[in-house]
């Protein structure tokens, strides 16, 4: 039975036991008199049992299935050819992958290999066996739990309280799947970091000029030194984010202050939503847009100056990514700027100011601490941005301040570390993660500071 | 007239200029945002749109049994092992009976797609009694042959066209032009078909299907989750340290990069869970922990929206707390937290950075059928055909952006229409 | 026309059987002229038969009203009268909501204030406002009230500019609570303080005429008796017009009183006469209590 179906009968049985269990209540109460004796109404005993049936049932399906995999691969060690193992964890992998490919697509029969064949049956049992299990273990579960559930309708059980403390503890788990995804990201980025560092000094990674990890591939080259310098990429991804933030703070600031204050209320219906849609426009399309349209347009203009600018430039995915989030700027500032009061407009309108000076010296003044903070989750916002450098920005790891060269940031390198055939622990691959754990503090400070500072400005106006 | 009048008076006309400045900037900066919106979306439709049409020749094929080395009855392995390339390269050959060195003969068979052997193995597949019968029939053609017939190039002046092809080929294909064998009709492979490294033969269907796959997943975990914990965190949740723990906890995860959960979903889901790579089901579950705290966000703003004497008047009729939010708050803020969820999702459709690192980036050729398939998404197809170096990718790429867009679009439409449609004012 | 927007705008069929508002009402009715009088010589700023729409509706009807050199005329009357509207007339600060309309003719110094040759920048300069709420800028004490004269190109230095912001702290009487931390932020000081840092910053700009809407509504006892005492003594300086929800207010500071109704100016006299002997029932109703 696939997963699939066995969750449809879960839920099926689910559904049984709740009009068994009501109808069972209503029983009850006649014994009692009538459904006013019941502590709780007959929809809360089937909700109750119901609940006592799918509940294990779904518990013992979801950790069967996210186990499974590595219980069944470890069963299969012994099968595999001692010739493999010499080979090295990335040919035992790639073993294990094929007999896989080999049980899914029912080709056992066709196998040549006696050993392979062997350990491709032996997992192909392994799965049926487990399979089998999981059915009915569940299928137990859930009767055991529903059964339990019905002998428990009296009058004065309290169901309606029983379901609605089971409904509370999965809200707040729920509630609690956002502290467990941030730990999860501290702790997977956290431990292969280490591992990372256990290898190559923290302080070469934080202050080392030289970035190659190819060298590292070769066994006996694995953190040879020099190589995992990573200024360069910090240097680039500043020098990208910057020239974003050139271009999409006077853009957007400016667009948030005439949508704000300037604009009639038809020419704001109109430009709100069209810069809505160049927020909603994914970042690989982006991507795309700086690689094949505006880094050839760059490139061609520098020549006609006499520039040679390279065709992967800074500038190129700097002030695509800066087009990226003029929105964002501009949403935020917009908020801010409609957040001071009108009365303090007034009272510079009153002393004879013009438009432009009350926006330029009482206005903005007064929101900069929350423009501020939105520039700050803006920063952070291009410090992480993936694919418009991924697609624009080079891989070389120059370490240059010049906008027309190529540069590369933490990000491109994270995804070229991780993307294409490798052993995942090669330090080559943990770079990735020590990388990853950089961005991640780097913009969570970002955003725990914007995030403060935009909140203490709203409260001063509320 | 007092001091200052005089003074003001002499500042006016200074003043009244950097007000006609500053307001300039600010119509220009608009003016530059939208602009760029439009030269963005114009590159892409200017490249893209001509991906929608692909030219096909029409060729009179003898299905000659000697010739495909089958029987006039052919088992499926028969079938499967017929030679219809050679029957295509030699209608070709019958075709231009002039051409005869090889080199010649090897720029002929280029201009027909690989793709019409398989369409020619369909037709015949499906109805063998044509085998020894001379059938008429529109076949796909090269990328590059494609391109030109479509750019409707002037053929008889081949030093004109900017094309790989030479000018033989270009001559042989004003000749089949002229004798009206050449059309250029709707492109339905690239929406039936899967990736390819042929162009033409290239299409959006796999990553349609894996899109459709891992949204599916996204949704389904991420919108229970995202609704219970805004209600707790809206309704029930206490206020103390643990509560403000969470809220802030929440904003901060709706700002972390996205490649970051790709990292959690590598480290976790792949090497830890041991899941499988490249599988809709572990996209689907790194995109709902990435589109959570939006959904959370939007849902508890829904959920505040509904005033408190709505709460209250339930309560006073006895109703317990839960069923307060389950009967009167939740149904109310549903086209709130719907819209919300929407927005999410679409979020979700056009993210790729995390899917990177999960292995989605993958070279999929056949249509995904189920969540744990190995499949790619709209995204990344972009991504990698994007980094493709034929000329016809970028008019792919182009078009597959434009479909992405067009869902992207459908889904903040239906948003703003719910939105429209149920908005409350209390 | 004047009866019959009247009668528009009080349907008489939801009229209670109140034998004070029905006689207050029939008196509205048959008011077509002011009682009182309206002008003074050497007016500072004139006003005459000044309307006033919100897009359709009418707020002011045909208000006659001078403002005389070195006096404080005050306006009183029921919410929603026009009052405050009257004065925001006066320095065109009406300009900001674009669905408001005026006609009629105001003029300062017998300019035409809607005329096109002022200015309302200008025009802003010589009319200074006070707010209801107090509203300094975002900034410190010293920039607060630096601000006017730096927009407006009134002083060339430093120096003179610290003489300016000295001088009218002074003037607002709040120079002594403030002058060892003009860097602090005009936010910082108390309610009544901020309201006197505002009178200084429009003083700051060396007007002819300050407006005042409720200055003191937003403040306590303590704090009004000192902006009172302070636009006793502004007098000597300007003319001053100050919108007041208090009659007693308007006793204490005023020389003259207007009494505005469903925006009619009613009566306007001597502020002695009008508390002790008005000439107008609806006045009259007003001071004794009897509605408003």
């Amino acid at each position: 039975m696939s997963a699939t179906n066995l969750l449809l009968v879960t839920l099926g049985l689910a559904l049984a036991s709740f009009a068994y269990g009501r109808s069972r209540a209503y029983s009850v109460a006649r014994l009692h008199g009538g459904v006013r004796s019941m502590h709780s109404l007959p929809s809360h005993y089937g909700m109750m049992v119901a609940l006592w049936c799918a509940l294990p049932a779904l518990a013992i399906i979801v950790g069967w299935k996210l186990f499974e995999p590595a219980v069944v691969s470890s069963f299969l060690h012994d099968y595999i050819p001692q010739s493999v193992y010499e080979a090295g964890e990335k040919s035992v992998d790639l073993y294990k992958n094929d007999i896989g490919n080999l049980v899914d697509s029912h080709a056992i029969a066709d196998i040549q290999d006696p050993e392979k064949k062997a350990a491709a049956q032996q997992l192909a049992n392994l799965q049926h066996t487990s399979s089998l299990a999981l059915v009915v273990l569940a299928l137990a579960a859930a009767i055991a739990g529903a059964s339990l559930a019905l002998k428990r309708i009296k009058a004065n059980t309290r169901a309606r309280q029983n379901v609605e403390k089971i409904v509370h503890f999965f809200l707040i788990s729920c509630a609690s799947i956002a502290i467990l995804t941030t730990l999860g990201i501290v702790l997977s980025v956290l431990f292969e970091s280490i591992r990372f560092f256990q290898e190559v000094s923290i302080i070469e990674f934080i202050t080392g000029t030289k970035w190659s990890p190819q060298t590292a591939i070769r066994v006996d080259q694995v953190g040879s030194s020099g190589s995992f310098g990573a200024v360069p990429l910090f240097l680039g991804t500043m020098l990208i984010s910057f020239i974003a933030m050139v271009v999409a703070v006077p853009f957007g600031l400016m667009s948030a202050i005439y949508l704000a204050e300037y604009a009639s209320r038809p020419v704001r219906n109109i430009c709100k939503p069209l810069l809505e849609i160049l927020a909603g426009i994914p970042t690989v399309v982006y991507g795309f847009f700086a690689a094949l349209t505006v880094a050839p347009a760059l490139r061609s203009f520098g020549a006609t100056l006499g520039l040679s600018v390279s065709s992967e430039s800074a500038l190129a995915a700097g002030a695509v990514m800066g087009i990226m989030i003029i929105p964002f700027v501009s949403s935020l500032s917009d908020d801010v700027i409609t957040a001071v009061p009108q009365s303090m407009r007034d009272g510079s309108y009153g002393l004879g100011a013009t438009k432009s000076e009350t926006i330029r010296k009482v206005v903005i003044p007064a929101a900069l601490p929350g423009i501020v903070g939105g520039i700050l989750l803006a920063v952070s916002r291009a410090i992480g941005e993936t694919m418009i450098v991924v697609m624009a920005a080079g891989l070389a790891a120059n370490l240059t301040a010049n906008p027309l060269e190529a540069v590369t940031t933490v990000t491109v390198q994270i995804v070229t570390l991780l993307t294409g055939d490798q052993e995942f622990d090669s330090a080559k691959t943990l770079a990735a993660f020590a990388l990853g754990l950089m961005l991640f503090v780097v913009t969570l400070c970002l955003n725990v500071i914007a995030l403060h500072v935009v909140r203490k400005y709203r409260e001063q106006y509320e | 007239m007092s001091d200052t009048t005089t003074k003001v008076r002499a500042s006016l006309k200074k003043r009244y200029a950097a007000e006609k400045r500053f307001r300039f900037y600010g119509i220009t900066a608009i003016a530059a945002s939208i602009g760029f919106l439009f030269i963005l979306l114009f590159s892409i439709v200017s490249k893209g749109y001509p991906a929608f049409q692909s030219t096909f020749v029409k060729l009179d094929v003898q299905l000659d049994s000697a010739t495909l080395g089958i029987s006039e009855t052919p088992t499926s392995a028969e079938m499967r092992a017929a030679n219809f390339g050679g029957l295509i390269k030699q209608t070709m050959r019958e075709r231009f009976p002039e051409v005869s060195s090889r080199g010649d003969k090897k720029a002929l068979y280029q201009l027909i797609s690989t793709g019409a052997e398989y369409q020619l193995y369909d037709e015949v597949a499906a109805d063998p009694s044509l085998i020894d019968t001379t059938i008429s029939l529109w076949l796909p053609t090269d990328d590059e042959l494609s391109a030109l017939i479509k750019s409707d190039a002037d053929l008889s002046n081949p030093d004109s066209i900017v094309t790989r092809m030479s000018d033989k080929q270009i001559a042989w294909a004003k000749s089949l032009k002229d004798s009206g064998q050449l059309e250029v009709r709707f492109n339905r492979t690239f929406f039936t078909n899967g990736d390819s490294r042929e162009p033409e033969l290239a299409g959006i269907r796999a990553a349609l299907m894996g899109s459709a796959f891992t949204l599916l997943i996204t949704f389904a975990l991420s919108f229970p989750i995202a609704v219970a914990a805004a209600i707790y965190l809206e309704e029930f949740a206490p206020q103390n340290r643990w509560t403000d723990v969470v809220e802030v906890n929440i904003n901060n995860l709706a700002a972390v990069p996205s490649i970051v959960f790709g990292l959690l979903g590598l480290a976790v889901f792949i090497n830890f869970f041991h899941l499988p790579r490249s599988a809709p089901v572990v996209g689907g579950i790194v995109l709902s922990l990435m589109t959570l705290p939006t959904i959370i966000i939007s849902s508890r703003a829904a959920l505040k929206a509904v005033p408190p004497s709505i709460r209250e008047a339930a309560r006073g009729l006895g109703a317990s707390p839960l069923q307060v939010v389950t009967h009167h708050v939740l149904p109310l803020a549903m086209p709130g937290i719907l819209t919300g969820t929407i927005i999410g999702l679409a979020q979700a459709l056009g993210e790729t950075a995390p899917l990177l690192m999960i292995g989605m980036v993958a070279f999929i050729v056949d249509i995904p059928a189920s969540v744990t398939d190995a499949a790619t998404v709209l995204p990344v197809q972009v991504f990698l055909w994007a980094d493709s170096p034929e000329r016809a990718f970028v008019e792919k790429t182009s078009a597959a952006i434009m479909v992405l867009l067009v869902f992207l679009v459908v889904m903040n439409a239906l948003a703003v229409f719910l939105r429209k449609k149920f908005e409350r004012r209390w | 026309m004047n009866t019959a927007i009247a009668n528009d705008t009080i349907d008489t069929s939801l009229i209670q059987r109140d034998p004070v508002k029905d006689s207050a009402q029939e008196a509205f009715h048959k008011l077509t002229e002011t009682v009182g009088t309206p002008t003074v010589e050497n007016a500072k700023m004139r006003s005459r038969d000044v309307n006033v729409f919100y897009g359709e509706k009418q707020a002011i009807f045909d208000v006659n009203l001078d403002i005389g050199n070195n006096e404080v005329v005050a306006m009183i009357g029921p919410s929603g009268c026009g009052k405050s509207t009257f004065l925001r007339c006066l320095n065109r600060m009406n300009d900001t909501i674009p669905s408001c309309k005026v006609t009629g003719n105001l003029s300062l110094d017998g300019e035409d204030l809607y005329g096109a040759d002022l200015d309302p920048v200008l025009l802003r300069a010589r009319v200074g406002m006070v707010f209801q709420k107090p509203n300094p800028f975002a900034k410190s004490i010293y920039d607060n009230v630096a601000y006017g004269p730096r927009i407006h190109g009134l002083s060339s230095n430093r120096a003179e500019l610290d003489d300016i912001v000295v001088d009218s702290l002074r003037k607002a009487g709040l120079y002594d609570e403030v002058k060892d931390r003009l860097d602090a932020p005009g936010t910082s000081l108390s309610g009544g303080q901020q309201q006197r840092l505002c009178i200084a910053r429009s003083i700051a700009v060396n007007p002819e005429v300050i407006l005042m809407d409720e200055p003191c509504s937003a403040l306590d006892p303590i704090a009004t008796a000192r902006i009172e005492e302070l636009i006793d003594e502004l007098r000597q300086n300007y003319a001053i017009a100050i919108v007041t929800h208090s009659m007693q207010q308007a006793a204490r500071v005023s020389q003259r009183t207007a009494y505005f109704h469903l925006g009619k100016l009613v009566e306007v006299n001597a502020t002695n006469d009008v508390f002790t002997n008005p000439q107008h029932e609806l006045t009259e109703n007003y001071i004794t209590g009897r509605f408003g």
